[in-house]
């Protein structure tokens, strides 16, 4: 693009933004239209005079834009941190309500904050960073579209901050996991489909006769994600000039919807996206050969197949039909095999280098991480099963699920990822420290062992209360009772995150002495000349 | 950028050939599929198929298919329903039929009252009066004889039926003035220490005295000569050191100025005539039934 046809667009958007916030009918609307106007006049002005941009966007001398992934490390780091800061302080609402400060500091604003900061600002930077180097090494092939990548880095995080931003405001559509207003929605919806133009244009130019395992992954992340996302946020606005909207579905659909969506999220987000993660960062770290080409393809196309149809189980005894919910269920059930085939090929890939698991911290925290992931991808078809449901629905047991996933599959396989990447983009031969990545994996595996006990303890007592019947048939507790039980349990849930928080924080540290150049008791930059980037 | 296929080679370590595919140097084994893994993965879909066939599964053109079992979970729900009422229904029955003095004088259906009395109150009421019924502030302790709108059988199970300050037409009603708009600072000052007084509580003698007759004519109406109460008109007792909104004396001189008055919903509206049976008699049996 031409200089005059980059500032004239910034021109008119800072404009057009400019416009609707003077009109804005609500606060987070009025918040994030004057943040677009700044931010277009900002590029406008930066535009006009600095001669070269303040991100250094050009290719690395052997071709591959890497640059875009070093930036997206980083990122990635730092909404680790910030992510489950944020989950600590509602873990300590949760046991402490005083803590709630209304009304921009509450549980019900903060929790959204809390689970978008971690799935979508860690997990997905870290999805769009590791898929941009996966594809570019796999295919042999720069990334498609020249600076298109970095429109999908920059835009993911613009993105982050709408959301984020709009939940303290109040700016929120109250579906989980889906929050963001109409038009953050939109925003999304053109920085992921610019994402999957990259990322298939990447593929189309590879120089390798196949595509890798990984890739595959990464696509049927990145296809189903756009599907949901558009399908799911189907709404009208009230106003152009406000944030609120309504959902074109009601009822039992608009449930169905949802949850087809928010167990997908799951399915393809959390799942087959850091299964593409997994297919490429453990090979290179054990640098062993996958283990079955066979399994990668049929556990890859079963649990593409099977997982889309499981989301009914989270309605089960609901307005929902039964038809759907038996659908929900055995569908789960199919899904429990192949799940596991993404385990087995990860942890059978160590197979001639188990040796590593005691020599190599970041070998160790990706095995956890798979065998956390073999261990919530058993529970999940276990809970689906509606008589399990009726007991874990709605109780802390389905919260210590989601975070033995979230903290020990997608955390622990993103720092593995984190690891292996940093030392490589930055030209290092080795991190700052390997003792700091194993003490990293001790505070990470301690946190989440603590958190996924304690809620297995407190979900189950809680189901349990809540159906308490004398034998006459009558209830004995009432809910407060039940609440008061809990205390004690969301106590040390909150240490438990604190413990997870800890680690993430070494591994901050860890990573920002690598990419400086250091190496633990030595003298500090060791290789001042390895490195053209930066 | 390897741009050409390998040649399948031979895995030292294990000895397993490779698919000749190499990608970034990873290679991949050509491996089986785990014999284990797959017939747990049949076993899974054969149990599926047989659980659809059991159980309401495809959505046909106007309805889903039944399965054989023939199972409903809203029938299920209405059978456990009728077979608890039914456990329940010698007691539940003569409870509707009977009126409270009869039902309180049966010590068999006075204690089923009492239980089921219990549950629904951990239902619906533990919210604002709390689980032990101890009340919280603004919301009254039921464990007491402090009974603001009375503690006969009759007067519960009216205040539960019809509520407090709502919008039904029978909800018991008393509003006390705001005497800010009547009395000077220091009148209302004077008078919180008389109200000390009447519970016996620490005061100022020289103050309380001073609002003897401010009392006697502004707050005796309702409140009693010497803060006995009335449960006819709503008006606390005031003689007991039982509080409301609070015993200090700041408290008592905002609620003398602008006083606050709770609202409770008419439950006779939601709830069963049954229920508000059980819970008056619950309500009643918790230490101060009149």
């Amino acid at each position: 693009m031409a200089v005059a046809a980059r500032l004239s667009t910034y021109g008119v958007i800072a404009l057009i933004a400019l416009y609707a916030a003077t009109f804005a009918r609500d606060v987070p609307y009025a918040a994030h239209m004057s943040l677009a106007a700044t931010l277009a006049i900002l590029a406008f002005l930066l535009e006009m005079f600095r001669d070269r941009p303040i991100i250094d966007m050009s290719d690395d001398p052997d071709g591959y834009q890497m640059n875009v992934v070093r930036f997206g490390v980083i990122m990635t780091a730092l909404w680790s941190v910030v992510g489950l800061l944020v989950g600590v302080i509602v873990a300590a609402q949760l046991a402490y309500p005083e803590l709630n400060i209304a009304p921009y500091l509450t549980f019900g604003r903060l929790r959204p904050l809390h689970t978008s900061a971690v799935i979508f600002a860690f997990g997905g930077t870290a999805l769009i960073t590791t898929s941009f180097y996966v594809v570019q090494r796999t295919s042999g092939a720069r990334l498609w579209g020249k600076n298109l990548c970095w429109f999908v880095m920059l835009g993911y995080q613009l993105f982050i901050v709408l959301a984020a931003t709009g939940y303290v405001l109040g700016g929120t559509q109250s579906r989980e996991y889906a929050e963001p207003e109409w038009y953050v929605d939109l925003w999304l919806t053109l920085v992921w489909l610019a994402y999957l133009a990259v990322f298939l244009g990447t593929l189309i130019k590879r120089r390798q006769p196949h595509i890798y395992v990984a890739n595959w992954f990464y696509l049927a992340f990145i296809v189903t994600i756009a599907m949901l996302h558009v399908v799911n946020n189907l709404a009208v606005p009230v106003s152009v000039f406000g944030s609120k909207s309504y959902s074109a579905f009601s009822g039992v659909q608009d449930a169905l919807t949802q949850w087809w969506y928010g167990h997908n999220a799951v399915g393809f987000f959390l799942t087959a996206g850091f299964l593409g993660m997994m297919y490429y960062f453990v090979p290179k770290q054990a640098n062993r050969p996958v283990f079955s080409y066979r399994l990668s393809i049929v556990h890859f196309w079963a649990l593409i197949f099977l997982y889309i149809w499981a989301g009914p189980h989270h309605l089960h005894y609901t307005a929902l039909p039964d038809w759907a919910q038996t659908l929900g269920m055995t569908f789960s059930i199919m899904l429990w095999m192949p799940s596991w085939g993404g385990m087995i090929n990860g942890l059978m890939t160590l197979s001639g280098a188990w040796d590593k698991l005691r020599t190599d911290p970041v070998i160790k925290m990706m095995v956890a991480s798979i065998a956390f992931y073999g261990m919530s991808t058993f529970e999940g078809p276990v809970m689906s099963i509606k008589a399990v449901n009726s007991l874990s629905h709605y109780t802390d047991w389905t919260i210590g699920h989601v975070h033995s996933g979230a903290l020990g599959w997608v955390g622990m396989i993103s720092f593995g990822a984190l690891y292996y990447l940093t030392p490589v983009l930055w030209g290092r031969k080795q991190l700052y420290s390997l003792p700091l990545v194993n003490a990293h994996f001790w505070l990470a595996t301690i946190g989440i062992v603590i958190y996924a006990a304690v809620m297995w303890v407190s979900g189950i007592m809680q189901g349990l209360m809540w159906r308490e019947a004398d034998e006459l048939g009558l209830l004995v507790y009432s809910f407060a009772e039940s609440v008061e039980a809990m205390h004690p349990f969301y106590v040390l849930r909150m240490f438990g995150g604190v413990l997870y928080l800890l680690g993430a924080l070494v591994m901050v540290y860890n990573l920002a002495r690598t990419i400086r150049g250091d190496v633990r008791g030595t003298t500090s930059a060791q290789s001042p000349t390895a490195v053209p980037a930066e | 950028m390897s741009v050409h296929d390998h040649k399948p080679e031979i895995d030292a370590a294990t000895g397993v050939g490779t698919t000749g595919h190499e990608w970034d140097g990873v290679k991949e084994l050509n491996n089986p599929l785990p014999r284990w893994w797959l017939s747990i993965f049949y076993i899974s879909i054969i149990w599926a198929v047989g659980y659809m066939i059991a159980y309401p599964a495809w959505p046909m053109v106007s309805e889903a298919t039944r399965g054989v079992l023939g199972y409903s979970s809203r029938a299920e729900l209405a059978e456990e329903m009728q077979v608890a009422a039914k456990a329940q229904s010698q007691w539940r029955d003569q409870i509707r039929d009977l009126d409270l003095t009869e039902i309180s004088a049966s010590p068999e259906l006075a204690r089923f009252a009492t239980r089921a009395g219990k549950a629904a109150f951990a239902v619906n009421c533990s919210q604002c009066h709390g689980s032990g019924a101890q009340g919280a502030i603004g919301y009254p302790n039921l464990n007491d004889d402090d009974w603001i709108w009375g503690g006969a059988l009759e007067e519960i199970h009216d205040t539960i039926r019809y509520g407090v300050r709502n919008d039904s037409d029978d909800a018991r009603y008393s509003e006390m003035p705001a005497f800010s708009e009547m009395l000077e600072p220091k009148e209302i000052k004077s008078v919180a220490q008389y109200v000390l007084s009447l519970s016996g509580l620490d005061h100022d003698p020289n103050q309380a005295s001073q609002a003897v007759e401010i009392f006697a004519d502004n707050c005796a109406d309702c409140h009693g000569e010497k803060g006995e109460g009335d449960v006819e008109m709503g008006a606390p007792k005031l003689a007991d050191a039982i509080w409301l909104f609070r015993g200090d004396s700041d408290s008592i001189i905002r609620q003398i100025s602008t006083p606050s008055h709770g609202v409770m919903p008419a439950w006779g509206e939601k709830l069963s005539p049954t229920t508000i049976k059980e819970l008056t008699i619950y309500v009643h049996s918790l230490g101060g039934g009149q």
